[in-house]
């Protein structure tokens, strides 16, 4: 044995600088255990109790597999609609100075802070019929909002909105106007400027914003459940059907699909996030 | 900004009325719906219905799952702040991750996990019936809920900014001679209060707002198991609109007041705070 | 104090930080860590405070061994690279903390502190900037704040890392030589990282220069200019022409020069030579054809600096003749009046020939 390794020290674990790793790393997963990892554990384990082919059948219901469309399907719709708009509202508070701009900013955290149930009685009564939204719509298009798929993907819209732009804008706000101007003295035009210089370089946070926005839309419950109509095999959520198994103390269904929907977004972020990097690797 | 990066005037008006048009349909529309649905017949008749015994039973209850469910996650976020920023050791990714986890869940799923759990057909639910505890349809679900979707707001507050921070002012007073708590107490809190109380509201605003998890761990008892906002949805399901709107009023204030609470806290800072929650 | 430090080792994932670091400092010495950014000198310096802890190897200050003992109890001060002054404590508070957060039977009353404040103050020269936060002063004051808070603790080691890399060229020197004169007032151990070597040649009694994890030489900043240890060393330290050479049978050839083979001492193989500019030595004697070429020529108050061109290589020297004599484009002789040159096992030698110079001309080399 050599000298140096009979000096080095015993314990295995590297001492550290600063005090307080063991307390404040037990208490995290004393937290985190408690809370997270254990109940998300047995939603994992608690389909199979139906068995393979009781958890196939459980999600194969064509009430469960329209619910799964209209939340997958909806999330999709409303976190498009959200990259324009979210867009437009991130080009603006960074680009731009004008009269109300800090309360604009402020407005857009609103469906963060705003409790989903309010937000959900709100757009209700807004895109009612009878609605200050509703009815003009109703009058000039004959399509009704509230109670149909569309006032599902109202709901999720309002959810999603502010993702996208919160994850736009810092980037935007970062982006060197040097490279603007470089291109205007190669001869662009400012149209030609932001649609090739500009948007490319955002291009990664929208697919971040879009991916985040369509996974909060997706579990959406509080916003959704009173615009929707809950119409069976047309408006109902897939979240709502968790609510209706285990008020039929079907618990291992309503698990099956609780676990089919976590396992679903995460494999969709999953590919948005490689797509993301492949974009990424793109701009260098 | 230069000539160069600056679009032309007309542009630049169009795309300005348009936002604000937009956020007036999106962010101010639906507040003053939900005033106006709430005062339709006056002020009278929203007060007396807030004022209901068991509407003041929901605030009550709301307050209550609130007080508890905050600090757990205040104690659980600080610390898990201080070990990711402030210590060395493998799987920060993986923790970082988990911590901000139950953001990606549904928060119907979030009450589904308990239920799971403690319900009658749970893991743990008859043992826990022979001995006397309630755990679903109960005040310990409601506040395992609200805890479970309010997990990361702190922690993601304090993480981002305490690494941003570095650990310089910690290792210069761990030289002076500071033990772990004054090194805390005295250098790291004064750096992250203003974000820890950001993250507190916020984490507050959520844990009173909260719908989807409670409304599964709750079994709508009134009087007694019902938070403010399933007090909401009962009192619109029974048609009761000026009840519903009159208590949705009280919930949208929390919201626009923790809002404005975040944007001053965001002015003295200097930086955004709690993105993407 | 002294301080010994023996065989440490620090690994981090994948990379060997010190390499069995061994040195021994005495009391009331002013040691330099030098050595480029990675070489190991601050992961050093962060082990002597207790920052960071070794996976080998033993530290002692005054004969005790550190091993198990975390920053907070080692009464050791340091000045930290950004100097990480608390941003929201004022600088008399900055400067109190260390004596606050003593346990109760320790801390030194109020009244006492606050003396003690005004005294360090007084000591660094800022006592009118007591209740000014640290962001309402200059770079330099926030270093002198950050000294003061280090002594307020009365160390029996100060360490500094990089301390004046964040001073503006101006200042550095003053700050520097302020330091010095501290330092020799108080007579506390010191120890400067930094990888600016005119700082360590200026502030440090002896200079330990780190090479990738290793100190490859300690010693006075004389010893590391006239007599380096390593090719390194010779490199890294001041200025110096750095030539490709061949030992054969004794005799050294010099390939970047169309010169004959002078007599070493080292063994057979390919060898490095250094030549510091001041011993490259024009001589400016027309006719002559050796290859060199003059390229650049700048005048300097007492002598010229001149860029010789030799096949590929450019190289620095010194020309003592009028300028129309030494002018680009001219063909002139050189003479080295010193060189050191590596050979192979690592030996070394630095010829210092007869009547001060080996010439390469013509002919046979004396």
């Amino acid at each position: 044995m050599s000298a140096s390794a009979a000096i080095a020290p015993r314990s295995a674990r590297r001492r550290q600088a600063l005090p307080g790793l063991g307390l404040t790393l037990g208490v995290t997963f004393a937290w985190l255990g408690a809370i997270v990892i254990v109940p998300l554990a047995a939603l994992a384990l608690k389909p199979w109790e139906l068995g393979v082919a009781g958890v196939v059948a459980a999600l194969a219901e064509p009430r469960v597999l329209a619910a799964f469309r209209m939340s997958f399907g909806g999330a999709l719709a409303a976190a498009l609609a959200s990259v324009p708009v979210g867009l437009l509202f991130a080009w603006v508070i960074t680009r731009y100075r004008f009269p109300g701009r800090r309360v604009l900013d402020a407005l857009i955290d609103l469906p963060f802070a705003l409790p989903t149930a309010v937000a959900g009685l709100a757009l209700t009564a807004l895109f009612a019929s009878n609605g200050w939204l509703g009815a003009p719509i109703e009058a000039l298009t004959g399509w009704k909002v509230a109670y149909t798929p569309a006032g599902v993907i109202v709901a999720l819209f309002f959810v999603a909105l502010p993702f996208m732009v919160r994850t736009v804008e810092p980037v935007l706000r970062d982006l060197p106007l040097d490279t603007e101007e470089a291109a205007a003295t190669l001869g662009a035009t400012r149209l030609q400027t932001i649609r090739r210089v500009v948007l490319p370089a955002l291009a990664p946070a929208m697919l971040t914003g879009f991916g985040l926005g369509f996974a909060r839309a997706v579990g959406e419950y509080g916003s959704v459940i009173f615009i929707a109509g809950n119409m069976p095999m047309i408006s109902e959520i897939a979240p709502l059907l968790i609510v209706v198994k285990l008020e039929q103390f079907s618990y291992a269904a309503a698990a099956a699909i609780g676990l089919a929907m976590l396992v679903l977004s995460f494999a969709i972020l999953l590919l948005l996030n490689l797509w993301q990097r492949r974009l990424r690797r793109g701009l260098g | 900004m230069s000539a160069a990066t600056r679009d032309p005037a007309p542009a630049r008006i169009a795309l300005v009325l348009l936002a604000a048009a937009l956020a007036v349909a999106v962010f101010l529309l639906p507040l003053a719906a939900v005033l106006a649905e709430a005062l339709r017949r006056g002020w009278e008749p929203a007060w007396s219905a807030i004022s209901d015994p068991d509407s003041l039973a929901a605030i009550r209850l709301t307050l209550l799952v609130a007080s508890i469910s905050v600090p757990v996650n205040t104690v659980g976020g600080v610390a898990a702040a201080w070990a990711i920023a402030k210590c060395d050791f493998a799987g920060k990714r993986l923790l970082t991750t988990l911590i901000e986890l139950p953001f990606s869940v549904s928060p119907v799923i979030s009450g589904l996990v308990y239920v799971l759990l403690f319900g009658a057909q749970g893991y743990l639910g008859p043992w826990l019936r022979a001995q006397g505890i309630e755990i679903i349809f109960a005040l310990p679900g409601l506040v395992l809920a609200t805890v479970f979707v309010t997990f990361p707001f702190v922690a993601r507050t304090l993480i981002p900014l305490m690494q941003e921070q570095g650990r310089e002012e910690e290792e210069a007073a761990a030289t002076l001679g500071a033990g772990g708590w004054q090194i805390f107490r005295r250098v790291t809190l004064p750096n992250v209060k203003w974000a820890l109380l950001a993250g507190v509201l916020l984490c507050n605003a959520r844990a009173m707002g909260e719908f989807g998890a409670v409304s599964v761990v709750s079994g709508h008892i009134r009087g007694q198991t019902n938070t403010m906002p399933l007090h909401v949805e009962i009192l619109y399901n029974e048609y009761m609109f000026v009840g519903a709107f009159a208590v949705a009023a009280l919930l949208a204030l929390l919201g626009v007041v923790t809002l404005a609470a975040k944007t001053l806290l965001e002015m003295l800072t200097s930086r955004r705070i709690g993105e993407h929650v | 104090m002294s301080v010994e430090m023996e065989g440490i080792v620090r690994r981090f994932a994948g990379t060997t930080a010190l390499d069995g670091v061994s040195l021994t400092l005495k009391a009331g010495e002013f040691a330099a860590l030098l050595g480029p950014s990675g070489s190991g000198k601050t992961t050093l310096l962060r082990i002597l405070a207790g920052l960071d802890f070794p996976d080998a190897g033993r530290v002692r200050i005054a004969g005790v061994d550190l091993a198990g003992v975390p920053a907070r109890q080692r009464g050791v001060g340091v000045v930290f690279q950004h100097y990480a002054l608390f941003r929201h404590m004022t600088i008399a508070e900055n400067v109190a903390f260390g004596l606050r957060v003593r346990p109760r039977r320790q801390r030194p009353s109020e009244a006492e502190i606050a003396r003690r404040v005004a005294t360090l103050l007084e000591l660094v020269q800022i006592p009118d900037l007591a209740a000014r936060y640290p962001d309402q002063v200059s770079g330099g004051q926030r270093q002198r704040v950050a000294l003061a808070r280090a002594l307020a603790i009365e160390p029996s080691l100060l360490l500094l890392d990089e301390p004046f890399g964040a001073l503006d060229a101006l200042v550095r020197k003053e700050v520097r030589r302020w330091v010095r004169g501290l330092h020799d007032r108080l007579g506390i151990t010191s120890v400067l990282v930094t990888h600016d070597q005119d700082e360590a040649m200026e502030l440090a009694d002896r200079i330990a220069v780190m090479d990738r994890g290793r100190i490859v030489q300690f010693g006075t900043p004389r010893a590391l200019l006239d007599d380096p240890a390593t090719a390194f060393v010779a490199g890294f330290i001041g200025e110096a022409n750095r030539l490709r050479g061949e030992v054969r049978g004794g005799w050294l050839q010099i390939r970047d020069l169309p010169v004959p083979a002078v007599r070493v001492a080292v063994g057979d193989g390919s060898a490095e030579v250094f030549v510091r500019p001041e011993d490259l030595v024009v001589e400016a004697s027309t006719g002559c054809d050796g290859g060199v070429e003059v390229a650049l020529v700048r005048a300097e108050r007492s002598r010229t600096r001149v860029v010789l061109r030799c096949g590929a290589a450019m190289l620095d020297g010194v020309s003592d003749h009028p300028d129309d004599q030494v002018a680009p484009g001219m063909r002139v002789g050189v003479a080295l009046r010193r060189l050191t040159v590596f050979g192979a096992e690592g030996l070394h030698e630095t010829v210092l020939p007869t009547r001060g110079t080996v010439r390469f001309t013509e002919g046979a080399a004396t």
